[in-house]
């Protein structure tokens, strides 16, 4: 009889260092990839945030602003991102009239933030600025970046719809008398603006070149030559096959971060966190001696789970986010602090240390369920009707809770109950940081 | 730090009206100071742009602005970070899209790292905080609703008292320091804003457990005195929550990098105020309350018995 209870005893506790050890391994095996896996936000990794406001493009002032534009703002925007090689845009519609685009990580913002908020409206008209012919008479994904055959210049080339329409225009400007036999080459042109302003504005300039037509083209390829570089050329082919915006795009709030004080901020914060999680750790062992040892497996857990459960959310890591985690730590922290208070409330008043397990989990249980109810109730609002910012620590508090819930709540009671059950705490209160004379005997 | 409330001298509810005037003179001096000096809005609330020079060597403000003046730029307020090592220069009312750049490219030549910039209309950051405050009067609706479910309509208006007065706390003293308000302050707040609720739901978890342990409550005594129990009680508890909470908020305020410092301050001081108004203000409120509510319901009692005595000395 005695043999068979301590066999019970000791499979108790053989089961209990096979989850520790089954735990231990899992988090060595993988931390590091699911740290790896994470997507950090702009502040962490640098890169760049534009709020754009979406109006309706000139002259169409009346369209209303609807759902399905927005739609196909983004994925125009998206298309364009590509262009880019930005591996993970963000790119959210807020509100009713605009667009949130996120590019972590990109080098050259100035070149990004050109690419984006071009309207690649691309059109051909004379020097007295009459339209001859728009994107519309172009094949659809038919840019190029090419060569130039005789300079060895980078170009664009784009093909035109219809050949007889492009000989058409061709011969009207090449019968203009010289100086006047341009065909200038817009990109975003905008009502009031004049060729002869334009052209004097260099660098700047709409105009993206204005050849001179000397006869009449019997070609549908058009060449655009604009003075590029290689990579510009690339670039410009890239937006006009991407399709011009269906709207005009203003900068709302333009927010970049430089990578390297992304990095710096990471490191400090993550150190930041390591020491507050180690003294948390240092003082529940302390404190609750034994008991605090669970928690410390259990905390263990929770921030592993965290990331795990973050990582399959895809969610952004943001600077507010690494806070909620950690301050989600502390809340695990309070799960096992009120149970244990509760464990070591009903080893005082004289009961065994395996009622006062049973009790002082059942008792606590609910306390625990309630606050974090109504914690979730507020991060859940926050989520709901927060912005970008707000809505980031929203996600990250509510899986820390629920997280915290399941390791603090079931995790200890598991562990410790495995403890609890082999009886081999039986009759030692001090390993739950509860002196012999506090002991009510009274009642026992 | 074991609390026996058997033994225990500590009474909480005596020197309430101590507590209540003390929040509400800091309280007070908080609105005052919030009506005419106002909060030090950053970036995020007031137009313009700021410039984050990261410059690996020590610096020195004239040495930033002496920079900035070659360039041609005038910013209106510049001030050093981490270990001397970040300069960040405000420029209210803005710089272009060019200028920027122009910024940008002129310090990345100078450091090898590129600046932060941040350019934003005041409006984002204003209606991030309207959104935030609404988002907060809705989310105390559902409190006051689950609470009153779960426990009684009187706990779940003591616990949004307790709530505002932590979130207006926070607000006073950055008021009174004069610490620049930013998006991450207003994270900072609605953290401490769940953090009170979880507080407070835990003593009055208590509270109702111990009231319904009691045979007779009636008087304001017997209601402090569950109420001076119930405290005790969780004394341990509250302490080594708060504590172990200072411990990451503490290290992230002092180690944690300058990105973070608006935000762990706001949270240190959250965390003070959370507990002293668990500990001094919720429970004691909700006792003032209940106790109304008991002599309400004793003096209809009374007044039926005295209607039914009439009634039953007419009858006879």
């Amino acid at each position: 009889m005695a043999n068979r209870r301590k066999g019970i005893r000791k499979s108790l506790l053989a089961f209990f260092f096979v989850i520790v050890t089954a735990l231990g391994v899992l988090i060595a095996s993988n931390v590091m990839d699911h740290v790896e896996d994470i997507s950090l936000g702009l502040d962490l990794q640098g890169g760049f945030e534009v709020l754009y406001e979406v109006q309706p493009l000139d002259g169409e002032e009346d369209t209303e602003i609807d759902r399905e534009m927005l739609t196909d703002t983004v994925s125009a925007l998206n298309a364009r991102i590509d262009v880019l090689g930005v591996s993970e845009p963000s790119i959210n519609i807020e509100g009713d009239d605009r667009i949130r685009v996120q590019l972590a990580g990109v080098d050259d913002q100035e070149q990004a933030r050109e690419l984006l908020s071009t309207q690649a409206r691309l059109e051909f008209r004379d020097v007295d600025d009459e339209l001859m012919m728009d994107g519309g008479d172009l094949v659809e994904g038919g840019a190029q970046q090419n060569f130039h055959g005789e300079t060895n210049q980078p170009i664009v080339s784009v093909t035109v719809d219809d050949a007889n329409l492009f000989q058409e225009i061709t011969t009207d400007i090449s019968e203009r008398p010289p100086g006047e036999n341009l065909l200038v080459i817009w990109l975003d042109y905008e009502e009031g603006d004049s060729f002869e302003e334009e052209q004097m504005r260099g660098e700047d300039s709409k105009i993206v070149s204005a050849p001179r037509v000397q006869s009449p083209i019997a070609s549908r390829d058009v060449m655009i030559e604009g003075d590029f570089t290689t990579e510009e050329a690339q670039d410009l082919a890239g937006i006009l096959n991407a399709g011009a915006l269906p709207v005009e795009l203003d900068e709302l709030s333009l927010n970049s971060v430089g990578a390297q004080l992304g990095e710096r901020s990471m490191d400090l914060a993550v150190n930041a966190g390591f020491v507050g999680i180690a003294l948390i750790f240092a003082y529940m062992m302390a404190y609750y001696r034994f008991m605090g040892a669970v928690a410390v497996l259990t905390l263990s857990a929770y921030v592993y789970f965290v990331l795990v459960i973050f990582n399959w959310l895809n969610a952004v890591l943001t600077l507010p986010g690494i806070a909620a985690l950690i301050l989600g730590v502390g809340m695990a922290v309070d799960a096992n602090i009120i149970t244990f208070e509760r464990i070591k409330d009903e080893l005082r008043t004289g009961k065994s240390v395996m009622s006062a397990f049973k009790a002082g989990s059942r008792r606590s249980f609910s306390t625990i369920l309630d606050a974090n109810v109504t914690t979730i109730l507020a991060a859940a609002v926050l989520f709901y009707f927060g912005t970008s910012a707000v809505q980031g620590f929203a996600v990250m508090l509510i899986v820390s809770i629920l997280t915290s819930f399941l390791t603090a709540v079931f995790g200890s009671r598991l562990l410790l109950g495995l403890w609890v059950n082999s009886r081999i705490l039986n009759k030692k209160p001090k390993l739950f940081g509860v002196k012999e004379r506090e002991i009510d005997e009274l009642r026992s | 730090m074991n609390f026996d409330p058997r033994t225990s001298k500590l009474d909480f509810v005596k020197h309430r009206k101590k507590f209540f005037s003390f929040s509400a003179v800091f309280l007070m001096v908080g609105m005052i100071l919030l009506s005419t000096v106002g909060l030090n809005l950053g970036i995020d609330f007031a137009a313009g742009t700021t410039v984050e020079v990261l410059a690996e060597e020590e610096i020195t403000a004239a040495e930033i602005e002496q920079e900035f003046a070659d360039i041609g730029y005038d910013p209106d307020d510049v001030v050093l970070a981490g270990d001397n090592d970040i300069a960040r220069a405000s420029f209210v009312g803005g710089l272009s899209d060019d200028e920027s750049l122009e910024v940008q490219s002129h310090f990345d030549d100078l450091y090898g790292n590129t600046p932060n910039v941040a350019t934003i209309t005041p409006i984002v950051g204003e209606e991030l905080a309207m959104n935030a405050f609404i988002s907060v009067l809705i989310a105390s609706l559902g409190i006051i609703i689950y609470v009153t479910f779960r426990f009684e309509f009187l706990y779940g208006v003591s616990a949004i008292i307790a709530l505002f007065h932590d979130a207006l706390f926070i607000i006073t003293v950055f008021s009174i320091v004069q610490m620049e308000v930013n998006i991450p302050f207003i994270a900072a707040v609605l953290t401490i804003i769940g953090y009170s609720i979880n507080d407070t739901i835990v003593t009055f978890d208590r509270i109702r457990e111990n009231m319904s342990l009691e045979e007779k409550v009636e008087s304001f005594e017997e209601v402090s005195a569950v109420v001076n129990k119930s405290l005790v009680q969780t004394l341990a508890r509250s302490i080594n929550t708060v504590l172990t909470v200072v411990f990451a908020a503490g290290a992230l305020l002092l180690i944690g990098g300058e990105g973070l410092r608006v935000f762990s301050f706001a949270l240190v001081v959250g965390l003070v105020a959370g507990t002293y108004s668990s500990l001094f203000i919720a429970a004691q409120v909700w006792a003032v309350l209940k106790t109304k509510q008991l002599e309400r319901r004793r003096r209809k009692r009374e007044e039926q018995e005295a209607l039914e005595a009439e009634q039953a000395e007419t009858e006879t």
